[in-house]
Formats: C-alpha cells, sequence, structure tokens
C-alpha cells in the first residue's frame, strides 16, 4: 500500500500539488487521471523519490521513500516517465539487462539473464533484442523501457503515461500486460493517463486530480459518469455504455 | 548485435589499440637513439611515463564528466580548470616577474598548482551541493562563469604586463611534453593511481549513471553520491595532468567522441580503456613524429587543439544532422 499524506510541491511560486492525502490500495491497477497540469506526474515523481517534497510524507509498505535507502526502495517501487532520452548507445538486450541492477549491481547472474528474456518476449521484442535502441521505432523503444521496469520485478509499478508513442494495437497490448501483471503476478501498477477510456476500461481504481488536488477517486463506474467528466475536464461529454465497459465520447 | 559479438568486436578493438599504443611506445623509446642507451631509456622514459600519465588523466576522466552530464561535446576544462591554470601562471609571473617565477622549484609550483585547482573544484562542489539545489547543469554552468572570469582576469594582466614576461608566460600556457623531472612524474603517477582505486571500485555504477538521473534512482543508485564522488575525481585527475604539463583537456573531446565511434556499445568497460588507448595513441604516437620528423619545431599540444578544433566543429555539424 502506498500512503501519501500531505505531499505537496511548489516550483518557486506556482504551487503545483497541494496537499495531497491518498492511499492507493496494494494490488490491481490504479489509473491517475486529470488535466494538464494537474500534478499527476509530479505526484508521481514524488512517490518514487525523483522529486524532492516540499511537505508530507510517501510511505510504500512502511518504508519511508524519502529515509530508506535507495537501493532497497528499488527492489519494491520502479518508475518509468515518460521522456527517456538516453545518451548511451544500447541494445534492447543492455537495456533491459540494468532492471536487474538493484539486485545484480551490475553482474547480471544466469538468473538475472532469464529475467531479462522473459522480459523481452513478454512484450514482443523478440526479434529486436539484438538491435540498438536507436534502429528502433518510437514504440518498440517505449515498449524496451517497459521491458526493463518489468524485469525489475518490484512489487510496485509505476508508469507516466506509458501510452506515448504506441499505436492502438500496443496501446491496448500495453494495458493488457499491465492489468495482466497486476492480476497474475500480483503487482501494484499505477499509471498516469491521458485517454479516459482506457482508464475506463482497464483500470480497478481510478484517482482524478485537478489543480494539485486530489479532486476525486473512486471505481471506473462511479468516475466515468457525464457529470463527473464534464466538471473534471469542463467539456461536453457523453457516456455510453457498450459490452460492460463505459465509454466517454467528447467530439 | 548479441552481447557475445559487442564483446568480442570490443575485445579485438581494444586489442587493436593496445598493439598500436605499444608499437608508439617503442618507436619513442628508439627511434633515433644515438649514445648510451642507459640515458637514452631513462630520459625518454620520464617522458614517455609523463605523455601515459596525462593520456590516461585526460581520457578518463573526460568519458566520466560526460557521463555524468549526459552530453558528449563537453570537457572539464568548462568547469574553469584551464582558465585557474592560466591565470595561476600569469598572477605569479605578473607579481613575481618571468625570471622568479621560472626560478620556483618545479615541484612546488606542482604542489601549488594542483592544490590550487583541486581546492577550487572542492569548493565548486561544496558549495553548489551543501544546500537545496542540488543540480549538475547549475554547477556546470557556475563553473563557466567562473571560467570566463579568470580567463578576463588573465586577459586583463596579460594586457599590462612586461612585454618580455608575457613571452615567458604564453610559452607556459601552451602544453609541453618535455618534463624531465622523475620525481614529479613518479608523483602524478602515484595519484592518478590512488584515482583509479576509487573509479575502479565503482566501475558498475557508471553505465547506469549514463541512464539519466531518473532512472539510476529507479534502480536504486545514490545518485547524488555517486555524481559528487565521480566530479571529485574528475577534479583530481584533471589537476595532476594540468599541473603536468599544462591545460590540454580540449584534447579529452577528440578521444572520447573517437572511443564511442570506435566501440560498437556505450558500456564503460570497453569506452574507457578504449579512450585511454586512443589517447596514449595520439601522444605517444604525436610526441615522436614531432619529435623526430619535425625536430621540435613545434608543439604537440597546438597541434592536438588544432585537430580537435576540426573534430569539435565535425561532431556540432552531425548532431544537428540527427
Amino acid at each position: 500500500m502506498i500512503e501519501v499524506s500531505g505531499v505537496s510541491k511548489s516550483y518557486g511560486k506556482t504551487l503545483v500539488v497541494d496537499g495531497v492525502t491518498l492511499a492507493l490500495p496494494k494490488g490491481g491497477l490504479t489509473s491517475i487521471i486529470g488535466p494538464n497540469g494537474a500534478g499527476k506526474s509530479t505526484l508521481m515523481s514524488m512517490i518514487a523519490r525523483l522529486l524532492p517534497m516540499d511537505a508530507g510524507t510517501v510511505i510504500v509498505d512502511g518504508l519511508d521513500v524519502t529515509k530508506v535507502s535507495g537501493d532497497v526502495l528499488a527492489k519494491r517501487l520502479s518508475i518509468l516517465r515518460q521522456d527517456n532520452h538516453l545518451t548511451a548507445r544500447l541494445t534492447v538486450t543492455d537495456l533491459v539487462t540494468f532492471g536487474r541492477y538493484p539486485y545484480s549491481k551490475g553482474r547480471p547472474t544466469l538468473q538475472d539473464r532469464e529475467h531479462v528474456e522473459r522480459a523481452i518476449d513478454y512484450l514482443g521484442l523478440g526479434d529486436f533484442r539484438h538491435r540498438f535502441l536507436d534502429e528502433l521505432s518510437g514504440g518498440q523503444r517505449q515498449r524496451a523501457f517497459v521491458a526493463m521496469v518489468l524485469c525489475q520485478d518490484t512489487d510496485y509499478m509505476l508508469f507516466d503515461e506509458p501510452l506515448n508513442n504506441l499505436d492502438i494495437s500496443h496501446s491496448v497490448a500495453m494495458m493488457k500486460l499491465m492489468r495482466k501483471s497486476a492480476r497474475e503476478l500480483g503487482k501494484t501498477v499505477v499509471v498516469v493517463l491521458h485517454d479516459i477510456n482506457f482508464a475506463s476500461c482497464y483500470s480497478d481504481h481510478i484517482v482524478v486530480m485537478r489543480d494539485g488536488r486530489l479532486f476525486l477517486q473512486g471505481s471506473p463506474t462511479d468516475i466515468v459518469r457525464q457529470e463527473v467528466l464534464s466538471e473534471i475536464y469542463a467539456t461536453e461529454f457523453r457516456v455510453h455504455e457498450l459490452d460492460g465497459n463505459r465509454i466517454a465520447t467528447f467530439y | 548485435m548479441s552481447p557475445e559479438a559487442l564483446r568480442k568486436t570490443s575485445l579485438v578493438t581494444l586489442a587493436v589499440l593496445a598493439a598500436l599504443s605499444l608499437v608508439a611506445a617503442i618507436a619513442f623509446m628508439t627511434w633515433g637513439a644515438r649514445g648510451s642507451w642507459s640515458f637514452v631509456l631513462s630520459f625518454r622514459g620520464t617522458r614517455l611515463m609523463a605523455i601515459l600519465v596525462v593520456a590516461y588523466a585526460i581520457s578518463v576522466s573526460t568519458v566520466l564528466f560526460q557521463t555524468i552530464t549526459g552530453n558528449r561535446i563537453l570537457t572539464p576544462s568548462i568547469m574553469g580548470f584551464d582558465a585557474l591554470y592560466v591565470l595561476l601562471q600569469t598572477v605569479l609571473v605578473f607579481t613575481l616577474g618571468a625570471a622568479a617565477t621560472s626560478a620556483i622549484d618545479p615541484r612546488l609550483m606542482f604542489i601549488i598548482e594542483v592544490a590550487a585547482m583541486v581546492g577550487f573544484s572542492l569548493l565548486l562542489f561544496r558549495s553548489l551541493f551543501s544546500g537545496h539545489a542540488q543540480n549538475l547543469h547549475l554547477l556546470v554552468l557556475v563553473g563557466i562563469v567562473l571560467g570566463v572570469l579568470f580567463r578576463s582576469l588573465s586577459g586583463f594582466l596579460q594586457r599590462i604586463i612586461n612585454p618580455d614576461d608575457f613571452v615567458v608566460l604564453q610559452d607556459r600556457m601552451f602544453a609541453s611534453f618535455n618534463v624531465t623531472d622523475g620525481t614529479l612524474v613518479g608523483v602524478s603517477a602515484a595519484l592518478v593511481a590512488v584515482v583509479t582505486v576509487f573509479i575502479w571500485r565503482m566501475r558498475d555504477t557508471f553505465d547506469v549513471v549514463a541512464l539519466g538521473r531518473d532512472m539510476a534512482i529507479s534502480l536504486g543508485l545514490d545518485y547524488q553520491a555517486a555524481t559528487t564522488r565521480i566530479l571529485i575525481l574528475v577534479a583530481i585527475l584533471i589537476s595532476v595532468s594540468t599541473a603536468l604539463v599544462g591545460p590540454v583537456t580540449f584534447f579529452g573531446l577528440l578521444v572520447a567522441n573517437l572511443a564511442y565511434l570506435i566501440i560498437p556499445a556505450s558500456r564503460h568497460r570497453y569506452t574507457l580503456p578504449a579512450a585511454v588507448l586512443i589517447s596514449v595513441l595520439c601522444l605517444v604516437g604525436g610526441q615522436t613524429v614531432l619529435e623526430r620528423l619535425f625536430a621540435f619545431d613545434t608543439a604537440l599540444s597546438i597541434i592536438i587543439e588544432f585537430a580537435g578544433g576540426l573534430f569539435f566543429i565535425l561532431f556540432l555539424l552531425k548532431g544537428r544532422n540527427r
């Protein structure tokens, strides 16, 4: 369980995250949605100790993320941010192997190699395993980074807009993969999403942020409603029930 | 490329470089030798050692500096090391005069220079890393600004200095590999060896640092501590090398990028030795050609700066095309 209490962050005089208190349940897939500038990515970065917070605490399974040593947390929680630009020239296998760094500290064992192979196959990158990242398309590269996070084999996995650069079929595959990780492997997956319908169809729990505050949270049936969405995004929404999923249209 | 193929290509490349470097070193020691072998070998041996120390220090520090800044067209000289060295020389010549400066015991001079440069960088890192603003780019920026300040101060002093003194000063501002003091070279080699022990102990973290701050932290690396430690090691390497022969840090840009070019994957276990070997090859080979073919007509560092500048422009153009 991730317990966020009273977390704030400001850049200069702009308050981007304003006293958020939130408990993310263990297990399942949680989506964080909200308009641009709602503080979703900033909150996620603070949960993963990438950004220092101005106030508040984040506790992951009883460990305070700002106090516990980095390599202990790296076996519990991993994060993938949206812009992953590398100056280093690496092959897919090289990159994914870094996912085992918290365990093997740069000297992967045979067992680590198996993890790497499994993660690569899991994301359908088998044919590209020996290719350099700069020879791949944006979507393939994105999947390589996800494979690395998967390879880190942590209980909690945070993804900041993982569907960036992915086409429809790969977006669906990615969301299925995340739900599968949550259901079958018992992982806790937290994703920042912009596509409400992906959030609606795949999440177990949705957290809505607006203006740096926690606006609302609940199951997809609680959140994906005409009046709720219209208020969050200040846009007209229609919500339809299709094959048991709630689909929002806003065109 | 498969991991085995990468490994093989990298190792073969390193072996070829090592063989070429060895040939260059043998040529440097024996080509055109006349008279007593014991004299020639000890005389040239000292200078070869000095070149090796410098080649190693420059290449390793540049590769590591580029790793922590995530930028392949930076060299540690941007932090103002060269400028501080030039300022130090200028102030000494200006206040004491050329004759008195030249009369200072080179060992004392060496100690003063190393102490000034390491002290300066530690002060810079400390003041910037002690507070909350833990930003590497800010550090680099402050280094650049201080470098400009030092350069302007030196420029000012050089304009009002006695012209005779200026000629002596100008000579000191270019690197010279004609070091003959065995003690200095020995001390430098020892310092570099100590630094190497620390680098060796950190060897597995470099590749992770190269992934960038966010990913390195996510993988459990204490990024702050790792980068600070690397910066200190870089500062010591640069200081020793600059104090020994003068400013040649620009050269690092050349060898680091050549190393990235010929080693297929960016793994420090291959790029670091490759950069060192290319650096040895260029410096030892260059110095040999310079001494035997051009009869000492020019300074190696001038050729290096020239070639380095051309490569720098080439890299910039290549980067823009991408």
